[in-house]
């Protein structure tokens, strides 16, 4: 398909031939000429947040709830710089969208004209690749490019800087057919040698372990079918980080729980004492290898990466294999049976014998309490609540995040969006807006902390305007708790500057933003609340009132290896839960 | 809540992030990297030397095949092994590089640069100068009854040494390209 057309028609024709169906936006003069297009046409449906870091969040929700490229179009200047957090965070958490940015006229660049800023220069290093189209007949290949780009390989964002002569200017549009890239052709399949030599240290492991991640998520769903079939072929224990959870299902016996810095006592001593580490889509981010020069010690350690920057980066392994995690699973299952693989059983059951010791600990326990809702009491209720309903997750960041990690029991990939890598407060709003987008009659919930939830509260304005009926649950302990917390344990608790004072009452904010309002600070109204937010088909403002003094345990400091975590004092003492065994490898 | 630690060793460090790891050999490096010829390539290059930490000794660049748009770009650079490896990892990484080559690994390249010299003196100084001038091949390409322009090829060893003599006889300033370098036998990269 070949014609004549303005660069602005342009930009619309390639979305559609892209399969976009959602826009999240923010107009201003860079963009006037693309917002008049958007105005003519009925194909695409632009949703209007109330910031761009929104519009982007939004399309890192709508992207990884359903696994299709978030889209978003913003201004120059402000536009283009408010959308940078997002930027980053999609980038550190593999998240594929396409940010397309208006930009002054080519003749003005360069002159600190009005709304002029060096987009390319400033997102050079929060995308994984970016453009600015200085001739219009380059614009329809350069996005198709950009979102071949942002989906292939290692997915990530990708900005179009677009000039706005050369939105105005006619030029020939190409269809998205035969645009493939010069040089970026990632590879899928990984080498088959590699794959033995994994099985063969799989077959003969004592103490193996799958330690997965985020690319089995963004690799399909077909990856986490694979990883759930190669699990229960061998019989191993699996764990994975705070990104990679629900590509197993968290009510399988064989699933440890999360790992990492508030990952339970079992995940992480397995990830200790293992002898065979099989890391799927995961990258040793230093949150989950603590101290380097004490993770793991006495592993043999085999690497599933798309991205060849993954392997040997922070953790020297033994078996690197590049290569997408649904296919080198697909592999790995495939030469497992043609050889009728079996695990050492005998060294398995010792395994599972010291596993369910260390689970024996009850390493999540809490003190719950009749008079004060805590915090891992209301993320409990709220999974028993909705956990027969079709439930997408997001959160904030800080304790309620963490909790609702380990407390929020994921079966299924793509139901759980969070801002892992970059740590994003005021991601789970807006990315809650882009979740119920894509799936408009899913119950979609964030998880959320007072102080992270004010910082994109604004896109209530937006769930307001399109009745998206998101439920924004706010585990309200008055702190910034996660702040609170290292302030506890590590200065002294001097709690400089981490209690919020005159925050709002997010009844009545809820009911300024057109939202329901609901507060709950006893435990047994909780459920009643719970199920009355539910209920609700309007966006909702949940202001679950907890205990502020409570703390996230398991916890391993900073800096130190993962046998040396802290626990909280509800668990089972240590004397009677291990073994004379155990202690040696704790 | 009351906090228990599993360990009495040190105390928790106050800080969010693990110690660096001990200490590996650094080696030095020269990379080519052959890229797209478009703007900005350059930027993404450096910036991701300048983002990640990594050193860059010594830098060319330049278009070498005009209707294919590719550049060639070389870098001298230094780490650990890891951090070598690393580094290229990371530039293959970006969108427009097409091949990433270590010169350095397992054979040793050839490289060469460049030196403009000028050096000011009069009576002996200016004879010695021409003298060791010609023993290190350097071509005079501007003399004035006061100075000269000493052009100059050969290893950044050489020209350093060049540059060392020179000095006591008048060195007014130098201008060197940067390594640029090639592997050896028949092969393109
Ligand atoms: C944009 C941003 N600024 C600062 C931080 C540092 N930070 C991490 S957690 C946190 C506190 C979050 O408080 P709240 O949202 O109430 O969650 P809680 O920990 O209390 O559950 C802060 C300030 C961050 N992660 N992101
Ligand atoms: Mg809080």
């Amino acid at each position: 398909m070949q014609h004549e057309m303005t660069g602005a028609e342009m930009v619309i024709q390639a979305l559609v031939d892209q399969g976009v169906e959602h826009l999240f936006g923010y107009p201003g003069g860079a963009v006037l000429p693309i917002y008049d297009e958007l105005f003519k046409q009925e194909k695409l449906r632009h949703i209007l947040v109330r910031h761009e870091q929104g519009a982007v969040h939004a399309a890192e929700g709508y992207a990884r709830s359903s696994g299709k490229v978030g889209a978003v179009l913003v201004t120059s200047g402000p536009g283009a710089t408010n959308a940078v957090t997002g930027l980053t965070d999609a980038l550190m958490d593999s998240i594929p969208i396409v940010v397309l940015t208006g930009q002054v006229p080519t003749h003005l660049i360069g002159n600190d004209a009005f709304q002029e800023c060096d987009t390319v220069g400033i997102t050079r290093p929060c995308t994984k690749h970016n453009y600015l189209v200085k001739n219009v007949n380059d614009l329809s290949r350069v996005i198709h490019e950009a979102f071949y780009v942002a989906a292939n390989g290692r997915p990530g964002p990708v900005v179009v800087d677009i000039p706005k002569d050369i939105q105005f200017a006619k030029g020939t549009y190409v269809g998205p057919r035969n645009i493939q890239h010069k040089t970026y052709r990632p590879r899928l399949k990984g080498d088959i040698e590699k794959i033995k030599q994994a099985i063969e240290l799989m077959r003969h492991a004592k103490r193996p372990l799958f330690y997965t991640g985020g690319g089995v998520i963004n690799s399909g769903n077909e990856a986490s079918v694979l990883l759930r079939e190669l699990v229960k072929l061998t019989g191993f224990p699996i764990t994975s980080t705070l990104m990679g959870l629900g590509a197993y299902a968290a009510h399988d016996p064989q699933w440890i729980g999360m790992l990492g810095m508030h990952g339970t006592y079992e995940a992480n001593l397995s990830m200790h004492g293992c002898d065979l580490m099989i890391c799927i889509g995961a990258r040793f981010d230093d949150r989950i290898t603590g101290k380097l020069d004490a993770f793991s010690p006495g592993s043999k350690k085999i690497h599933v990466d798309i991205d060849p920057s993954s392997i040997n980066k922070n953790v020297k392994v033994d078996v690197p294999i590049i290569g997408d995690c649904a296919h080198v699973l697909e592999d790995m299952i495939r030469i497992w049976r043609s050889i009728s693989a079996q695990p050492d059983k005998k060294a398995l059951s010792q395994w599972w014998k010291q596993i369910d010791q260390w689970r024996a600990r009850k390493s999540l326990a809490y003190k719950n309490s009749d008079k004060i809702i805590k915090p891992q009491y209301a993320i409990q209720r709220l999974y028993e609540l909705t956990k027969d309903k079709d439930t997408y997750i997001t959160t904030e960041v800080g304790q309620h995040q963490m909790w609702a990690a380990q407390f929020y029991q994921f079966q299924e990939p793509r139901r759980w969006m969070t801002s892992g890598g970059l740590g994003t407060m005021g991601y789970g709003l807006p990315a809650a807006v882009g979740v119920q987008m894509a799936h408009p009659n899913s119950l979609v919930i964030d998880i959320a902390g007072e102080a992270s939830v004010l910082m994109t509260m604004q896109e209530m304005s937006t769930a307001a305007q399109y009745e998206l009926p998101i439920k924004i649950f706010i585990i309200n302990n008055q702190y910034m708790g996660m702040v609170r917390q290292w302030q506890e344990l590590l200065h002294g608790g001097r709690y400089s500057h981490s209690y919020t004072e005159a925050l709002p009452d997010f009844v009545k904010l809820a009911e300024a933003y057109h939202a329901v309002g609901i507060r709950c600070s006893k435990p047994a109204d909780l459920d009643g609340a719970i199920e009355e937010m539910i209920k609700v088909k309007k966006p909702v403002l949940f202001d679950c009132v907890v205990d502020p003094n409570e703390n996230c345990f398991p916890m391993i400091p900073s800096g130190r290896p993962h046998n040396e975590m802290i626990l909280g004092d509800a668990g089972v003492d240590p004397e009677s839960a291990i073994t004379e065994e155990g202690k040696v490898m704790v | 809540m009351r906090v228990k630690p599993m360990s009495k060793s040190e105390p928790a460090s106050a800080t969010h992030y693990p110690a660096a790891k001990s200490v590996e050999r650094v080696e030095h490096r020269t990379l080519s990297i052959l890229v797209d010829n478009e703007p900005g390539v350059l930027a993404r290059v450096i910036g991701l030397f300048s983002g990640r930490g990594y050193n860059i000794d010594s830098l060319t660049v330049s278009e070498t095949e005009h209707e294919k748009h590719l550049s060639r770009i070389t870098i001298a650079t230094q780490g650990t092994p890891m951090v070598i490896e690393q580094i290229k990892n990371q530039l293959e990484r970006l969108v427009p590089v097409h091949r990433v080559v270590d010169l350095t690994a397992g054979q040793t390249a050839i490289e060469r640069e460049l030196a403009l010299v000028k050096v000011r003196g009069k009576d002996n100084n200016r004879v010695e100068a021409l003298r060791l001038a010609d023993a290190f091949r350097a071509r005079v390409i501007d003399a004035t009854t006061l100075s000269f322009v000493f052009e100059l090829t050969g290893k950044p060893e050489k020209i350093d040494q060049f540059v060392v003599l020179m000095q006591p006889l008048g060195l007014v300033e130098v201008s060197r390209t940067g390594v640029c370098a090639i592997a050896r036998g028949p092969e393109g990269m």
